[in-house]
């Protein structure tokens, strides 16, 4: 299975993509291979605008028809957004996981950065030997 | 190491992702679990289902037999028919649910869920000792299911014209022996259909036959949220050894009459229903946003958990959520779902939910 996971972005281990913003906020999403595994998405939600995030924390919710997963934070910081879309079309994740089916913006702990994230190639090598 | 069925590549070929259900390797999906629902509703499907268990059971007192192990009665049944009946434990729970088909006088066959099939033989060999009757596992015949709307329209592509006529004019529960396998109308998601026993070589064909005539290739994602739209329990979920079918909506699958049948966990059944029957399963459906799912409780409005979901999904025939749930007792007139600690309410709805493609919920409800 091959994906086209931009090289702009960072990824974590658990299938979240993230985007440095120039304003000093991210951007967060899950990744094509975690919405091909997950299949057709039927619900997505996100936490509170104005909630405080530790690495970790979830910070939204995407349903399946089979399954409900977490997403979570891989920075410290407090989101500031959600994805408005989500409600009414949570296909849009699946359509354009790296675009239109973005899921949060998180404004960025002062002192944090994405450096501890994987590159695309170190993503790829991590689906590689999972699979 | 999993199991696979005689389709395995072929399901590779038509882009299945597999998933490990009880022990076997099973499409789950063909690319969008969605568009493969809505095919069996509006079109038609097939599923590969050769992971349950065919059982034969043939002998002079095979009907014995069976009105002794199964709570419906077989003897309500002539050759060419099937029917839907509960395995029980003495306890009055359900060890399976399963159809059983006469094929003859003597001769019958058993179909059993595949994460059940080991413990039923050996239960059902157990209570096979006293009769004259031999139980011969088939796990030489795969199983097909082709369903939806469209099914009988699509028989010809295999059977050819004349069988086909006659498999068509079969009625619902009933089954013909062919040359070319083993029919019965029946199946597992609500839409009229067929399933097909054969063995590999005709499996493999039939498959093909029908994948290349434009039948959708369905996988268990489908086969699972059809039979919660169409109020179907399914095993291990929604019953199990530790509930009996008085409580799992299903005491229409019970024979009481005649009262002398002695089948097994009647004497339990009498007793619970003599004590009154506390636990009820249940149909609702979420009308606001959210995915109903297994496990998830049900509180009243003094937030009191009056039970819980046994299956929840959301329902693509519908674009909203809908579930059974077990009960402990009373059904409050207004309930709640707690989803991740939030509540939202909910609306009961006695299942099934869809019918042959009519929605049977009646609320307009919507995301």
């Amino acid at each position: 299975m091959s994906h086209n996971n931009p090289h702009d972005l960072r990824y974590t281990p658990s299938h979240e993509w993230v985007r440095q913003e120039p304003n000093g906020e991210i951007t967060l999403g899950v990744t094509d291979h975690a919405q091909e595994a997950l299949g057709d998405l039927v619900y997505a939600e996100t936490y509170p605008v104005g909630k405080r995030l530790e690495v970790g924390d979830p910070c939204a919710v995407v349903e399946s028809v089979k399954a409900a997963s977490d997403v979570y934070a891989p920075v410290p910081g407090t989101l500031v957004a959600g994805n408005p879309v989500l409600a009414k079309t949570p296909e849009v994740i699946n359509r354009d996981p790296y675009g239109a089916g973005w899921l949060v913006r998180i404004r960025m702990e002062s002192g944090s950065d994405l450096a501890g994230l994987l590159d695309a190639a170190a993503y790829e090598r991590l689906l590689k030997e999972g699979s | 190491m999993a199991e696979t069925t005689p389709l395995y590549d072929l399901h590779q070929k038509a882009g299945a992702r597999f998933v490990d259900f009880a022990g076997y390797l099973m499409p789950v999906h063909y690319g969008s679990q969605i568009e493969e629902h809505l095919a069996v509703r509006q079109r038609a499907g097939l599923f590969d289902v050769s992971h349950m268990g065919l059982l034969d059971v043939e002998g002079p007192e095979a009907m014995a037999f069976l009105r002794r192990a199964l709570a419906n009665d077989v003897g309500r049944i002539g050759p060419g028919r099937a029917l839907y009946s509960c395995l029980l434990n003495e306890r009055g729970g359900v060890v399976d649910d399963l159809v059983v088909y006469a094929l003859g006088a003597e001769r019958y066959r058993v179909v059993l869920n595949a994460a059940r099939k080991g413990v039923d033989q050996v239960r059902l060999a157990g209570l096979a000792a006293p009769y004259q009757v031999t139980l011969t596992p088939r796990p030489d015949l795969g199983l097909l299911a082709l369903q939806g709307p469209e099914a009988v329209r699509a028989l010809a592509a295999f059977f050819g014209d004349g069988l086909a006529g006659r498999l068509g004019a079969l009625r619902p529960f009933a089954a013909l022996e062919t040359e070319k396998g083993f029919v019965g109308r029946t199946g597992y998601t609500g839409e009229d259909g067929f399933e097909i026993a054969l063995p590999a070589d005709l499996l493999r064909q039939a498959f093909s036959v029908w994948v290349g005539s434009g039948v959708r290739p369905a996988g268990l994602g489908a086969r699972d949220t059809l039979r919660l739209e169409a109020g179907l329990n399914l095993y291990g979920q929604d019953m199990d050894e530790t509930t009996s079918p008085l409580e799992s909506n299903l005491s229409w699958t019970v024979a009481w009459d005649p009262a002398d049948r002695d089948f097994v966990g009647r004497s339990a059944l009498e007793e619970e229903r003599r004590r009154g029957i506390r636990r009820t399963l249940v149909g609702v459906y979420l009308p606001g946003p959210g995915v109903l799912r297994a496990h998830q409780d049900l509180v009243d409005a003094d937030g009191r958990t009056v039970g819980s979901v046994t299956s929840g999904s959301y329902a693509p025939s519908l674009g909203f959520s809908i579930g059974l749930a077990r009960l402990a007792g009373e059904r409050p007139a207004e309930a709640w779902a707690v989803i991740r600690d939030r509540r939202h309410p909910i609306r009961w709805h006695h299942p099934p939910f869809v019918k042959r493609g009519h929605i049977l919920v009646p609320a307009a409800a919507g995301r």
